[in-house]
């Protein structure tokens, strides 16, 4: 038994390296095989997820269908419509009580701080029967204000807090800075610090479009006529009680997660720099 | 009085500036959280349903004529008159505790190789944080076709194996360890990148003066890698028990919306309740009380016990 040479920090036998990149070529498979297959799936026509196993039979069909057939454009914009809404609004406001909550002490400061961490403990099964009738009242419901609200109301939380920690790791000098030019705290905020927390307002942004993109149990009670319904709505028409329309399904499924990811892939370089910063001083 | 109304007055001079920057947030969960949360936990103290709340049908309308009945409902669930409060809490939590410990793990995993230095490092990253990028909804219908009894991947390639195919989504205890694996699939980036976020947050001085006094990779691991993590596990942690507990999309969209089920957590059966049959929207507010109560207790617990480690170290 030799005492293993001691290596400079940082590099590593080559085993080592081998069960490094096994490792993660595993791990990566795991997490691109359901993407790719579905994929694949989608391009099989209508038929093709019965041989899931076949490399024969491919074509566009499915697309065709779910484009010209059926209502998925029009889900697909509402989708749109109610994300971008939501993501918008959303992010604006959790910005601004974020900063006043990371810059200012003022009475309520840390009850609203409580506020944040709590809400986002809320079963919505607590909130979704009362909410119904709200917007019922309102006349928002099968309308887009209302879900926009209802989203902004599920988002807003995690994003203020989010923020607060983000506009914690900038260095107040900047807003010293800014007062001694002139400029009104809003000032301050929007033409100083919301620029410079881009990384964070990325992580928040993504995190409010994809949560509204996908969610289910709001949509599907609120949106009742199928002209406004969102696509997470419209997808389950395809696989319901009566019929099985799976390779519909795929082609679906690949055109809802092409904007989700083209938003991820923008927003991803940010996601580390941004969920470190406000992440860790909850 | 006139002081209390000075100083009121001093008050809003000093800080009306941040209550203003608050107040679109403050509207926005007042309305669509707070009001809706009294309105629940009132409805949880009554017995309506669908059959005796206010309507409007046509031109009539019906009054409410649902009653006060104090801490009934609360009573029926909690001293398992109702059947199935307890049993269903022992799955949500286990199922809470499976899918947060499979994050926390295979993250925290990913993200020590993903620190290091790798060749083709962003690709991986890339790649790993995937399934992050695709909405729940299409994860979960994806993955309910590649587990179909009869034509699925799963099955497929268990027959290639010589192997009888399994009812994945069928069988209770199969529908659970399926459930799990969609969701750990789900849920694993997001642990990923903020643990990532936390290592590459400690400072490298730390590590290289730990090698210097002789500690072996492990001994580093567990006393500058774990300890540095802290401030980040606390709160990925208690975020991911929360939405886990609460995951509601990935339940009801997996194990389909039909028949009473065993794999059913406490947020689906409530969202059943007032859904589905004879809407009973008591009984669905004093689930999502009990559910809230039970996340809150959690919560607070979690935070003292994070607070008492700091102390102790």
């Amino acid at each position: 038994m030799s005492t293993p040479k001691p290596r400079p920090r940082g590099t590593r036998s080559r085993g080592a390296s081998a069960a490094l990149h096994t490792v993660l070529i595993a791990a990566s498979a795991v997490s691109v095989f359901p993407v790719l297959f579905i994929v694949f799936l989608s391009l099989r026509g209508r038929d093709g997820w019965q041989e899931p196993t076949r490399f024969v039979g491919f074509d566009l069909s499915n697309y065709r269908h779910i484009l010209g057939q059926t209502k998925f454009l029009t889900w697909f914009g509402n989708s749109l419509v109610v994300a971008l809404g939501a993501t918008v609004i959303g992010v604006l406001i959790s910005a601004s009580a974020g900063y006043a909550v990371s810059r200012m002490r003022f009475p309520g400061h840390r009850p609203l701080m409580w506020t944040f961490l709590v809400v986002q403990m809320f079963p919505m099964a607590v909130l979704i029967v009362p909410l119904y009738n709200i917007l019922g009242q309102l006349e928002l419901l099968d309308s887009y204000g209302g879900l926009i609200l209802t989203y902004c109301s599920v988002s807003v939380p995690f994003c203020a807090w989010m923020l607060k920690g983000y506009f914690d790791s900038i260095p107040t000098e900047i807003d010293e800075a800014g007062r001694v030019d002139g400029l009104t705290p809003f000032g301050t905020f929007w033409r100083l610090i919301m620029p410079l927390a881009r990384p964070g307002l990325a992580v928040t942004g993504f995190y409010s479009f994809i949560t509204a993109w996908g969610e289910v149990a709001f949509a599907s009670q609120f949106m009742s006529s199928e002209e406004h319904y969102t696509l997470a709505v419209g997808l389950q028409t395809f696989v319901g009680q009566q019929k099985a329309e799976w390779g519909l399904m795929t082609a679906a499924a690949v055109l809802i997660t092409v904007p989700a990811g083209a938003i991820f892939f923008l927003a991803q370089r940010h996601l580390v720099a941004g969920l470190t910063a406000g992440g860790t001083k909850g | 009085m006139s002081s209390i109304v000075t100083r009121a007055r001093r008050s809003f001079d000093t800080h009306w500036y941040a209550w203003a920057m608050v107040l679109p947030v403050v509207v926005v969960l007042a309305v669509l959280v707070g009001y809706p949360l009294g309105r629940g936990i009132y409805l949880s103290f009554t017995d309506a349903n669908e059959a005796n709340v206010g309507r409007t049908i046509g031109v009539n309308h019906i009054a409410s004529t649902y009653k006060f009945v104090g801490l009934d409902n609360y009573w029926k669930v909690l001293s398992g008159q109702e059947g199935h409060f307890y049993s269903r809490l022992t799955w949500t939590v286990v199922w809470t505790a499976a899918c947060v410990f499979l994050h926390y793990a295979i993250g925290l995993g990913l993200a020590l190789l993903l620190n290091r230095q790798v060749r083709f490092r962003a690709l991986y990253r890339v790649l790993l944080i995937l399934p992050w990028a695709v909405p729940a909804f299409v994860a979960t219908f994806s993955w309910r076709l590649m587990f179909n009894e009869k034509y699925g991947i799963f099955n497929a390639f268990l027959g290639k194996l010589g192997m009888g195919s399994m009812d994945w989504l069928g069988d209770s205890t199969l529908q659970k360890v399926s459930a799990v694996a969609v969701n750990v699939w789900l849920g694993v980036p997001f642990m990923m990148v903020a643990i990532l976020g936390g290592l590459q947050a400690i400072p490298s001085e730390l590590h290289e003066a730990a090698e210097m006094d002789g500690a072996s990779p492990w001994q580093r691991f567990r006393h500058v890698t774990l300890p540095g993590l802290r401030p980040v596990s606390g709160t990925v942690i208690l975020l991911g028990v929360i939405w886990t507990f609460n995951m509601f999309q990935v339940i009801y969209l997996l194990i389909g919306q039909g028949a009473s089920s065993e794999s059913e957590i406490l947020v689906t059966y409530s969202y059943r309740l007032a859904f589905q049959g004879v809407r009973d929207y008591a009984g669905s507010a004093t689930y999502g009380i009990l559910i809230l109560s039970l996340l809150l207790v959690f919560a607070v617990f979690y935070r003292r016990l994070l607070a008492r480690q700091e102390a102790a170290r």
